[in-house]
């Protein structure tokens, strides 16, 4: 096992917790200082810097929420003079006005240093050779990665996402032996590797770093299969500071959060009660180290859980449950709630259908009505209507199982979802309420 | 003696035949036969074409789910009881039909069947012995 920086990622969880607590202390002060937004937030709470002795005290202090990144747009909680800021990005604002992010050059330092850290993570070193198909630009996916695989001495190739032919053949020509994009790209990128005719054989390929956004185990089988890698799921958020927050190693057994810079808590979305490690909530992250966009308790709407016992690769740090959801994604079907992430492994425990499928939510009659096309695989395809038949009522009765809500299955004909080079679409709601 | 059939999995939305038909009339490919079973939601076109093991590779390069199977096809006098005198062998040998269809041949007062039967071979061979016309794949894929 290889570590970028032991000293951290294996200390003792008592010397980890006095690093933590001195950098909170500090971090606390200089928010409370310098964002009078945030200051005014303490305020309302009652809480003062003073309060803030050790990390229990965590939980006295107020939560950031994506609308405060909106509501200070664009540098509102930027916690230095922005003739210190270096960098900045912004997330693409899909689902609202964009958030902005600024980077000091420290930060670009620490950012590098985490990146760093998930990359050797999973096997890279300064003999690898990169191939960031992650987006460059404001998103922070490409130039995140970017910056970790140059501080490890490896050779990157800068090729951003998409035009997926010019990818397959420099991942081929260049010997790419680690791929970083999100997985439902790396997917697509085995697809058209097949209609390419290029074979996993001709790779140098050896893992991949998938982040961005939520993908099952069975996801992770297919990519390892059709690629022959070892695919390490990594997560990350601009608002934290970008890919980088949390990695797996090639134990496979939850992500290592880099806690000296990030201290991760979960919680009841809807109590607001701190959870005990183990239990599923939403999780929570405090940077420590920032100083750009220093941000307290942001409610990140992943739901996962904490498990703070030592890994079997050495890390000591406390490692992150593979995100299963989103908060904000949830659907409330028939008052049932219900995240995308359920139906999916309904669907590939099933184990016949592949993981392209989309959910059609709609309301006729003042009823929810879930639709779930599941596209037809050649190994699930039989010349017996019977069969098939027989593969949309298991389907249909697992769903009602697990979920309690009846779905309308329909098996569609291959590459009838719409695939794309981001993030996958996996949910259609009709509904106008 | 077994005929080689083609199924292809297609949803209920316009177009999608013709896309198959189309795709093999441009490659040349013949059909002698076709069936399709449908549902609310999707239909399975069954094909028997000149050229089977092309038809299934340039279907699915088109992007179609296909599957290949073994048929039976049998000619039958074409008058009342015919088709009977050939389903009792099967009945009689407990040779279950999953489906069957019929097609226009060129030969004359035969009619010609498909069927997918659970055991095709043991299917031909009791046929063949009680005197019913088994077609050779040769003569199916020539129609």
């Amino acid at each position: 096992m290889q570590y970028w920086n032991p000293t951290y990622e294996c200390m003792s969880r008592e010397e980890m917790t006095r690093v933590q607590t001195e950098r909170l202390i500090n971090t606390v002060k200089r928010i409370y200082h310098n964002v009078p937004f945030f200051r005014d937030k303490m305020q309302k709470k009652g809480v003062e810097p003073g309060d803030i002795k050790s990390l229990d005290d965590l939980k006295k202090l107020p939560f950031t929420y994506k609308q405060d990144l909106r509501d200070t747009y664009p540098y509102g909680l930027f916690a230095v003079p922005l003739s210190e800021i270096v960098r900045i990005h912004a997330s693409s604002g899909t689902t609202g006005r964009q958030t902005v992010v600024g980077y000091t050059r420290r930060d670009i330092d620490t950012w590098a240093e985490v990146m760093a850290r998930t990359l050797t993570c999973a096997g890279a070193s300064k003999e690898s050779f990169i191939q960031v198909a992650y987006g460059y630009g404001l998103f922070t996916g490409g130039l995140g990665v970017h910056y970790g695989a140059e501080r490890i001495g490896a050779s990157v190739i800068p090729i951003s996402g998409g035009n997926t032919k010019r990818q397959l053949q420099i991942m081929k020509d260049f010997g790419t032996t680690i791929l970083a994009c999100t997985p439902s790209y790396a997917l697509f990128m085995a697809e058209e590797m097949e209609e390419a005719g290029i074979k996993k054989e001709d790779l140098k390929l050896k893992a991949g770093v998938f982040g961005a956004e939520p993908w099952s185990e069975n996801m992770r089988k297919e990519i390892e299969e059709r690629l022959g890698i070892l695919a390490i799921d990594i997560y990350g958020l601009s608002e934290v500071i970008g890919p980088g927050v949390a990695s797996e190693c090639p134990c496979k057994c939850g992500m290592h959060i880099p806690e000296d810079h990030f201290i991760p808590e979960i919680i009841d979305p809807v109590t607001e009660e701190v959870l005990p490690p183990g239990a599923k909530g939403e999780l929570v992250f405090t940077t420590i180290t920032k100083e750009g966009l220093p941000i307290i308790r942001y409610r990140t709407r992943d739901i996962s859980s904490l498990n703070y016992e030592v890994c079997e690769c050495g890390r000591t740090s406390v490692r992150m449950d593979k995100v299963s959801g989103r908060t904000d994604d949830m659907l409330i079907i028939r008052g049932v709630n219900v995240f995308p992430s359920q139906i999916e492994s309904v669907l590939l425990e099933i184990g016949e259908t592949a993981p392209h499928y989309l959910l059609i939510v709609d309301r006729k009659d003042n009823l929810d009505m879930l639709e779930i096309w599941v596209e037809m695989t050649q190994s699930m395809f039989s010349d017996e209507v019977k069969r098939l038949e027989d593969i949309e009522r298991k389907i249909r009765k697992e769903i009602e199982g697990t979920l309690g809500i009846t779905a309308k299955v329909k098996l569609v004909e291959p590459k009838t979802i719409e695939r794309s080079e981001g993030k996958a679409k996996r949910v259609i709601d009709k509904r106008k309420l | 003696m077994l005929v080689k059939q083609i199924s292809v999995f297609l949803e209920n939305k316009s177009g999608r035949l013709a896309e198959v038909t189309k795709t093999l009339g441009s490659n040349n490919i013949d059909i002698s036969a076709l069936s399709i079973a449908d549902t609310t939601d999707f239909g399975i076109l069954r094909l028997i074409v000149n050229k089977p093991e092309l038809a299934e590779g340039i279907l699915k390069e088109s992007g179609f789910t296909v599957s290949c199977t073994n048929v039976v096809a049998i000619a039958v006098a074409d008058e009342p009881g015919g088709l009977a005198a050939a389903l009792e062998v099967l009945d009689s040998e407990s040779i279950g039909i999953e489906y069957m269809y019929a097609f226009v041949g060129k030969t004359s007062n035969q009619a010609l069947v498909i069927l997918r039967v659970e055991a095709p071979e043991k299917g031909i061979e009791e046929l063949t012995k009680n005197n019913i016309k088994v077609l050779t794949s040769e003569e199916v894929y020539k129609l």
